[in-house]
């Protein structure tokens, strides 16, 4: 008989498909896998470290360079946790602002989930086209903040600066045209019979393993579980406005895949209502803040809804202008711990499907 | 006016060089013919890579190459003269002989099927009277290449590019082949030429088009194009068996993908869709221009499936060949028999 012998693969650091510096050493069978070891670490700065020498405000741009596709979600959970630090009193439009800047955050960062995912599984065209809406909110953000992807717009006690002249209207008629584009993937990607071949009861996560291996965000609720942090615990404006929580049936990576294209749905909801609301609320943009930034001696932890799960951030205060230990929360890390499990015994194509479900970015896996 | 442009051209060739032995002179014409095919079908290569980049830009809602030359045809002259220039770099530990092998001789089976394919009247290089068989068998050799790279270069991407190959390549051939005896049973030749003369009323498209469909299907798998491009898998291996390849080896794979796209597409409109007849008699238009505009139209449709659709898992593409192709195909011939014998009992 013909021996077989099962082998090791590196989807290494450097491969098209690993959404960043990535490694996963596969041990193949054929084409099936037998373990899975993923080796995250290639892309880690020392970003936790770099904390202790940064001040409060100086620490921001960090926050922007973790997740940084969805810049805006990242500052805004690190601000809030020095916010509760300090006790500051955030204006209302201020947090209206957030609540905007965050959803086309959002907005950016499932588009390019959406595309990249339709590129994994081969089809290229959904990726270009995702990405031209992607210039779109990346214009609206240069715009809003000066720059389009490392935003660093949010401030300890409010944001950067107030939307320029007519940009709010912008943001409108974007928003008006956004359902037609989301229509169009939903019939290039999500309802091409390949596609759903490629991903329909693959990578299936239970929600008990879901819930019990911490997953966040669309990896969760592609299982059924209705956790969504901006409504099971309301945080800045999100209970004035009212939107849905898509869930997934099975687990799968269609699911997965799905929630984040009917999220984008919810966000063009949010935003109309956040930009009419806005409208009625003057004020500043900044709370009272004082000039040199020396929170109390003590600790506090921010959760927020990021697109790619929980973003959570733990400020450890020796009441020093510099934070003593910053700890993250990252969903991205947290949610790759299931990976091995869920490669076990699954074709090679499908290593692929399941790790661009997962929606890692690897900027918030290594920190 | 255009009608005869190359059988003229041989012709004049033939009487120009009179003073020769015969089979001198039928020598130097049967040269001259291959290097024109050999010269269309390097051209038609460099054409088609452009076509696909700007086909692919416009479906995506951006322009394409435009900056080198005009409208961006110079394109692909350009990417030549780079690839042309680089080094071919070969692993330490690569099998040397079958790595070069591998690309140099990736454009031999596609060269030797043009030689029967005819471009018009009377314009087959070659007239064999088994030119479809020869053709099948022909462009099976391909596999062998692929295997050959995917093996010869030591690198696991390409071992696994390599073997998805074979089990591609050999199992799209079975439905490819079985639904050209439909074909072959209503012509009762494998002459390629009284093919395209036996479809002077009916194309067969029209006769066979289960087979029409599942030919071009498999024509896709052969060519290795998505949704059957897992051999490549430019998101899971990296460029497949021709990972380790760089400088004017890659460019022959690259090529030649183009090529065998060519060949299938003019297979395509050989066999289904009437070849060099023109429709409804409008032959204004000489007969080889119409057998071009109808590759093209085939290979348009090549294009736009593959910038739409994602590609196959192996398993389910496997499942796809060999539990719904072959079946199918096998059918196609019952039917087409059937089909035969009762259109002559009933005297039509």
């Amino acid at each position: 008989m013909l021996k077989t012998q099962e082998y090791n693969l590196n989807l290494g650091p450097q491969h098209p498909s690993t959404h960043g510096v990535f490694r996963i050493l596969l041990t193949l069978d054929g084409e099936r896998v037998v373990k899975a070891e993923p080796i995250p670490g290639y892309l880690h700065r020392g970003v936790e470290k770099l904390a202790e020498a940064r001040t409060y405000t100086q620490f921001i741009p960090y926050t922007d360079r973790l997740d940084y596709l969805a810049a805006m979600l990242q500052n805004w959970g690190y601000v809030m946790a020095v916010e509760k630090l300090m006790g500051i009193e955030v204006p209302e439009r201020a947090e209206y602002m957030r609540v905007i800047c965050g959803e086309l955050s959002r907005l950016a960062s499932h588009l390019i989930a959406i595309g990249t995912y339709s590129m994994d599984t081969g089809g290229v065209t959904g990726f270009e086209l995702a990405l031209r809406e992607r210039e779109t909110t990346m214009d609206l953000l240069e715009e809003l903040t000066g720059s389009r992807m490392t935003l660093s717009y949010a401030r300890i006690g409010g944001v950067a600066a107030d939307a320029p002249e007519g940009w709010l209207d912008k943001v409108d008629k974007f928003m008006d045209k956004m359902p037609a584009y989301i229509d169009e993937y939903d019939g290039l990607i999500a309802g091409n019979e390949i596609f759903q071949a490629r991903t329909m009861q693959v990578g299936v996560i239970k929600p008990e393993t879901a819930i019990s291996y911490s997953l966040s965000g669309p990896n969760l609720r592609g299982s059924g579980v209705n956790y969504d942090l901006r409504k099971a615990k309301p945080y800045s404006v999100y209970d004035r406005i009212d939107f849905d929580v898509p869930l997934g049936t099975n687990g799968d990576c269609y699911d997965r895949f799905y929630c984040r294209l009917q999220e984008m749905r919810q966000i063009v909801r949010i935003l109309k209502q956040a930009v009419a609301q806005i409208k009625e609320v003057d004020g500043p943009v900044i709370g009272k803040v004082p000039k040199v930034l020396k929170p109390p001696k003590g600790e506090a932890y921010e959760e927020i809804e990021s697109s790619k799960g929980i973003i959570g951030y733990y400020v450890v205060s020796d009441g020093s202008a510099k934070p003593y230990r910053i700890h993250v929360r990252r969903g991205s890390f947290i949610n790759l711990g299931y990976l091995d499990e869920l490669l076990r015994g699954v074709l090679l194509a499908d290593v692929i499907a399941i790790l661009g479900s997962l929606d890692i970015i690897l900027g918030e896996v290594d920190c | 006016m255009f009608e005869n442009l190359f059988v003229g051209i041989a012709e004049g060739l033939r009487s120009s060089l009179g003073g020769l032995p015969l089979e001198i002179n039928e020598a130097i014409v049967m040269l001259v013919k291959l290097v024109g095919i050999l010269l269309f079908i390097l051209l038609s290569a460099l054409w088609l890579v452009y076509m696909e980049r700007k086909i692919a830009a416009f479906m995506q809602a951006r322009l394409g190459p435009n900056r080198t030359g005009p409208k961006g045809l110079l394109q692909t002259t350009a990417t030549i003269g780079k690839l042309m220039a680089k080094e071919i770099f070969i692993n330490k530990e690569a099998d040397k002989v079958c790595f070069l092998l591998a690309s140099t001789l990736i454009f031999v089976p596609t060269l030797m099927v043009l030689a029967v394919i005819p471009f018009g009247k009377n314009m087959a290089a070659i007239d064999m009277n088994i030119g479809l068989l020869y053709l099948i068998a022909i462009t099976s050799l391909d596999v062998i290449l692929f295997w050959l790279s995917g093996w010869a270069s030591n690198n696991k991407y390409s071992l696994i590019g390599g073997m998805r190959s074979v089990a591609q390549m050999v199992s799209y051939e079975l439905p490819m082949v079985i639904v050209l005896l439909g074909v072959v049973m209503l012509t009762g030749t494998l002459n390629l030429s009284e093919i395209i003369e036996a479809q002077e009323h009916t194309w067969f498209i029209f006769t066979q088009p289960i087979a029409f469909i599942i030919y071009f299907i498999c024509g896709l798998a052969e060519c290795n194009r998505t949704p059957f491009d897992l051999v490549e898998g430019e998101s899971e291996l990296v460029q497949g068996f021709s990972t380790e390849y760089s400088g004017m080896a890659f460019a022959m794979f690259y090529l030649a993908e183009y090529a065998n796209m060519v060949v299938i597409c003019f297979m395509t409109a050989i066999l289904f869709l009437g070849g060099w007849q023109a429709p409804f008699g409008w032959d204004f238009i000489p007969s080889w221009l119409w057998l071009f505009l109808k590759m093209y139209v085939m290979m348009f449709l090549m294009m736009q499936i593959r910038w739409t659709y994602p590609r196959f898992r192996v398993d389910q593409l496997m499942g796809f060949g060999w539990k719904v192709l072959l079946p199918l195909s096998l059918a196609n011939v019952f039917i087409t028999g059937a089909g035969m014998y009762i259109y002559r009992a009933i005297g039509w």
